[in-house]
């Protein structure tokens, strides 16, 4: 919402300096989102004159120009390129270390083609006052030299631009900022004149309403015998300054009024209207060439301001070109209408039409100041354009809009959090247009005015004192503590989220955030993409589909980091991944890609590159941190197809899956279209169990054995596809209590093996639990762990 | 003659170049079948008073000549370890085995700074689900159908679920809704989050994080949001005398509502926060609608408080001076190693919260 500081004193009686009425604007709630000051701007240039223009000695094209800047010193000496600079010119100057807003450029004193240069005369573009850049500005010769060329262009009126609040229908006009200001004590509020003009006859053109609920109230009016044409300059001037195109005296008067008091109004050329009007819904089908010059298809849900024919208009939106005001309109009849905001905001929004009438009509138009827009209408045209009005046409009627609110005079105390005298309050109430009645003690009967629809309750209510009062004289409370002690923000589950990314991030790998939505293809090749979780209105195709797992992402940013430079990646996220669109349908996966090297080139070390067992480690490791049971954990084979088949795991408790890990599928790194090998891993946070809570935070006591442990080492035969996890079951299960560890130190398959079989040696820590063992003791346990092995396995003793 | 054998033997120890030769030694002198030994056999064909003469003096030169066996010893030894130190030089200017550090996200990290100063003010974490209904998003939280309001969201929306508009919540708000659903006041919680919009531009991502606060009990009133938000805002920016504006603003789920500015400079191009005399958006408040309360089934007679969100990324690019909002979505390990977090450095009161 734009309007000029002169536009303001129309309404507002008020010593008080720019600087201050911006800032009790913002402070208000109607934030200033800028001050356009075009006459501080360009407060250096002056009118000059141009005593003498010669010809450059080197230059066909220049002229040396003697200028008069009214300084009454000497003339200054300009070069200037202008096809039109000449002597006797008047025009304007800036001098050297002048801003010229239109290049970005300050001036300096310059020599061209070896003449000096001290100042410059400019162009309208120059000056950023419109593209005109042929020649120099040429003013009449009654222009005083000397003086501010923006004062005397009377751009010395500051606009000031507003970032308006939904609930802020009556500051959609000119008039409601001006009594927020006098409310806050920044002057008074003009009295607007209430000058109704008698109509001399009755209006040819009826009004009916077909659908009373969309339009509440219809005032309309024949204004005969005028002549339409240019605005005069102080109502061209006025819409320019805020950024709108001056367009006839009729339609200039409408947008006067629309930003005056946000009161949008309409005319027809009443010549070309057919029959009567009519406010109705727009039948299917029906078309309207509107004055934006796009034509619209409409529907039964757009309400439309038609004659006995067509649709003229779209209510409360824009008006049609058919029966458009234009120099040649001698009869013009003026609509001023009372719409549903809802449904205004609907169509509005449904046909893309961005308007001045429909910002003001969907926040909601003041229901007593119908009949009122249209007499200020129609005495402005009276005025400007001449002509004779009708009577008024009036259909359907003002609606109830009076509320009796109770506003409880300590809320402002209570709620506010700071108490305000009741004589205050009402004070405030009263400035705002409120009319107020004593109730019993220590209430106020508050009705707020017709303007102010976005007044329900006692809160809205406090806030108005509030805002008016300010918000700077509320005092900052401590929140008072509900405990002496800090307790815990956050839930074990919630800790654990925690616990994951630092784990992770101590591991080696750094977080990533990513999209919670990807494209479809990719989605579907992770197991997602249904239609319930794809976007309606996607903001790109590749960020359509809410993502059925993590890992696309990582590997595509992997992809992105490689090809940047960085091929050695360690990322990781956690964060959602999708199944359905209900509350329980959201996952908490931990997930993470490495990609590269596993270990560089370093003279100490083996290079290599990344592999499974190194995702599995970080699954592994991140399941240990969460307070998993690992040692329960089983690994299946059944991982999901982005997985390579030969290379991939689910981590399993139970029938629970926890997580899964492996290689990417190369399939998939081709479709993302990134280089491998890729490991990755996913983890479902939340399945991984809770401890068990058994009372107290005490551990079970520590039993440490007072005989020592033994190692064993044992190399068995197998064949190849036995998975070592079976091998090393059965042993751990040859002696529940003795065999406390097991690890697998060589793998081998090769020349000192048969084909088909492989070797696995295992080192077994045997843990005496009640006497130190004997080596028979010892032969023993070793004679039960091979045979439990070759029971399982099939393997055999390596001799 | 004994003194004679000293001073060969004495020499010979000197000599001794090795343990080897030493111990040869030792063994000449002083083993079973050494000279000395065998001078000490001899004692016992002696008269008693030579035998103690004599013996004496053997003990003596025994005892000497093991002296000096021992001192060459720990000479040599001394000598042998030098030289084993000298051959197991290294250099150590050679650049140690490859470990990696990874980082956490500036998102993350914001996060549990948030997390630890409202915790320290008697908050909770609570959470709710992305993807939100029409309901728990708007209808709820007092936007009414059609309002302009709804406008200012650019809503993602998802196919409808029977009866239910789905969309990606547009801001944390619907966690108040489903807390006062699900808890009696009093209520204190934060609820940090993902949050989606359709913009995507220089200043807006499509997704984005929020943190919604919510207090509601009986006595909650203006002053004790602005205290709660005064003590965030110069804990968090770690700037102790942080002025704050509130100006009236306009929420549906809020009267009054609020919008707060901290103190700032923007002199030369370069922001600072602090008392400067200019101001910067950071955050929406207010008292919780009255409306609100009762959608979600809470007396609005009885109870009253505040409500407030801001965005993460907002306040972690102001605190930590990342310039660009889109870069945190870019998994760039160069941006990460940068703006990001060692994985040790977490949160907390009482260790500091400036990394």
């Amino acid at each position: 919402m734009k309007f000029t500081l002169s536009w303001l004193k129309d309404h507002l009686e008020t010593d008080a300096t720019l600087d201050v009425i911006v800032e009790r604007l913002t402070m208000l709630g109607l934030e200033v989102e800028g001050v356009e000051d075009r006459a501080k701007e360009l407060a250096a240039f002056r009118i000059a004159h141009v005593v003498s223009a010669e010809k450059h000695p080197n230059a066909d094209k220049l002229r040396v120009c003697m200028v008069d800047v009214g300084d009454g010193k000497d003339p200054v000496q300009v070069v200037c390129g202008a096809p039109n600079a000449r002597t006797g010119l008047r025009g304007v100057f800036a001098p050297p270390g002048t801003h010229v807003p239109g290049t970005g450029v300050d001036l300096k004193v310059g020599t061209i083609r070896g003449v000096e240069s001290r100042g410059m005369l400019c162009s309208e573009r120059e000056l950023k006052l419109s593209d005109e850049h042929n020649g120099i500005i040429e003013l009449p010769d009654h222009a005083p030299v000397g003086a501010s060329y923006a004062d005397w262009l009377g751009l010395n009126d500051p606009v000031i631009d507003i970032s308006l609040t939904p609930d802020r229908a009556d500051c959609a006009g000119v008039r409601g900022i001006a009594r927020d200001l006098a409310a806050a004590g920044l002057g008074t509020l003009k009295p607007l004149a209430a000058d109704p003009v008698p109509g001399g006859f009755p209006s040819p053109i009826g009004v009916t309403i077909e659908a009373p609920d969309a339009c509440r109230m219809f005032v309309g009016r024949t204004i005969r015998g005028v002549r339409n044409g240019p605005s005069p300059r102080w109502l061209q001037d006025r819409l320019l300054a805020i950024g709108l195109r001056p367009i006839s005296a009729l339609v200039d008067i409408t947008n006067l009024l629309t930003f005056d008091n946000a009161r949008p109004l309409h005319v027809f050329d009443a010549d070309k209207v057919r029959g009567g009007i009519v406010a109705r819904f727009a039948r299917e089908g029906e078309t309207l060439k509107a004055l934006n010059g796009k034509d619209y298809t409409l529907d039964p849900a757009v309400l439309v301001i038609a004659d006995h024919e067509r649709a003229e208009s779209i209510a409360g939106i824009v008006g049609g070109e058919a029966t458009g005001c234009t120099e040649g309109t001698v009869n013009v009849f003026l609509e001023a209408a009372l719409l549903d905001p809802t449904l205004i905001a609907r169509t509005g929004r449904r046909l893309g039409i961005e308007s001045d009438a429909r910002y003001r009509n969907e926040r909601g138009i003041d229901p007593a100041a119908v009949i009122e827009g249209a007499e200020r209408a129609t005495r402005l045209i009276l005025d400007l354009c001449g002509g004779e009005a009708s009577e008024l046409v009036v259909a359907g009627a003002e609606p109830d809009w009076r509320r009796s609110l109770t506003l409880r005079l300590d809320r402002c105390a209570t709620l506010g959090g700071v108490p305000v005298p009741a004589e205050e309050q009402e004070r405030i109430l009263t400035a705002l247009g409120c009319t107020l009645a004593p109730q019993e003690h220590g209430t106020l009967s508050v009705v707020p005015p017709s303007w102010r629809a976005d007044i329900h309750g006692e809160a809205d209510l406090v806030e108005e004192v509030l805002r008016v009062k300010g918000f700077d004289a509320i005092p900052a409370t401590p929140l008072p503590r509900l405990t002496a002690m800090t307790k815990p923000a956050l839930t074990l589950k919630q800790r654990r989220t925690g616990t994951a990314k630092r784990l992770l991030a101590a591991r080696g790998m750094s977080e990533a955030v990513t999209w919670s939505f990807l494209a479809p293809g990719v989605a579907e090749a992770f197991g997602g993409g249904g239609e319930a979780l794809r976007l309606v209105n996607p903001i790109s195709a590749d960020l359509t589909v809410m993502r059925p797992s993590v890992l696309p992402n990582l590997i595509q940013a992997a992809g992105r980091n490689a090809d940047r430079g960085y091929p050695d990646v360690a990322l990781f996220e956690v964060g959602p991944a999708f199944r359905d669109p209900s509350p329980t349908g959201q996952d908490q996966v931990a997930a993470g890609v490495r990609a590269g090297r596993a270990v560089p080139r370093h003279w100490a070390e083996k290079t290599r590159a990344v592999d499974v067992y190194d995702a599995k480690a970080d699954a592994l490791g991140l399941l240990e941190a969460l307070g998993a049971p690992t040692a329960n954990l089983q690994v299946s084979t059944d991982a999901p197809a982005w997985y390579h088949p030969g290379r991939s795991g689910c981590l399993r408790l139970g029938p629970t899956v926890m997580g899964r890990f492996g290689e990417i599928h190369p399939a998939i790194l081709e479709t993302l279209k990134v280089e491998g090998p890729m490991v990755a891993f996913e983890l479902f946070v939340d399945a991984v169990p809770l401890p068990k809570k058994k009372g107290g935070t005490a551990r079970p006591l520590l039993q440490l054995s007072p005989f020592q442990p033994i190692e064993r080492d044992f190399a068995f035969l197998v064949d190849a596809g036995i998975e070592v996890d079976r091998l090393v079951r059965a042993a751990k299960g040859a002696d529940k209590v003795l065999v406390k560890d097991i690890r697998v130190f060589d793998v081998y398959t090769g020349d000192r093996v048969e084909a088909g079989r492989k070797s696995v040696a295992i080192s077994v820590t045997i843990q005496p639990t009640d006497r130190t063992l004997t080596e028979d003791d010892i032969d023993s346990l070793g004679q039960r762990l091979i045979a439990a092995v070759a029971k399982a396995t099939g393997a055999t003793l390596r001799s | 003659m004994l003194d004679a054998l000293k001073t060969e033997l004495l020499t010979q120890v000197t000599a001794a170049a090795d343990l080897e030769a030493l111990e040869e030694l030792r063994v000449a002198a002083l083993g079973k079948k050494g000279r000395i030994t065998g001078l000490m056999k001899e004692l016992g064909g002696l008269s008693p008073d030579e035998r103690r003469e004599r013996g004496a003096a053997l003990n003596r030169l025994k005892d000497e000549i093991a002296a000096a066996l021992d001192g060459r010893k720990a000479e040599l030894a001394k000598a042998h370890l030098a030289r084993r130190l000298e051959a197991e030089r290294l250099d150590v200017t050679l650049p140690v085995r490859p470990e990696t550090e990874g980082r956490i996200h500036p998102i993350s990290q914001t996060i549990d700074e948030l997390t630890a100063i409202f915790a320290e003010m008697g908050f909770t974490v609570a959470e709710g689900p992305d993807i939100e209904d029409d309901f728990h998003n708007f209808t709820a939280l007092n936007f009414p159908p059609g309002h302009p309001a709804r406008d200012m969201h650019d809503t993602f929306y998802l196919p409808d679920a029977g009866e239910k508009k789905m969309l990606l919540r547009t801001h944390t708000s619907p966690v108040q809704v489903r807390t006062m659903l699900s808890a009696k006041p009093p209520i204190r919680i934060i609820a940090p989050g993902r949050t989606y919009r359709s913009d995507y531009d220089m200043t807006h991502t499509p997704m984005f994080h929020q943190v919604e606060g919510l207090v509601i009990d009986e006595a909650t009133n203006m002053g004790h949001l602005k205290g709660c938000l005064v003590e965030f805002c110069r804990a968090f920016f770690d700037v102790d005398d942080l002025p704050l504006r509130f100006r009236p603003s306009f929420f549906p789920f809020t009267e009054p509502s609020a919008e707060v500015d901290i103190g700032c400079s923007r002199k030369g191009g370069e922001l600072k926060l602090g008392n400067y005399g200019d101001w910067l958006e950071i955050l929406g408040c207010g008292m919780v609608h009255p409306n609100v309360l009762e959608a979600c089934g809470v007396d609005s007679t009885r109870y009253q408080g505040f409500a407030f969100g801001m965005g993460i990324e907002r306040i972690a690019m102001l605190k930590y001076g990342i310039p660009d909002l889109r870069t945190f979505f870019e998994a760039d390990l160069r941006w990460l190693k940068h703006y990001g977090f060692v994985p040790l450095d977490v949160p907390s009161l009482a260790r500091g919260l400036v990394g």
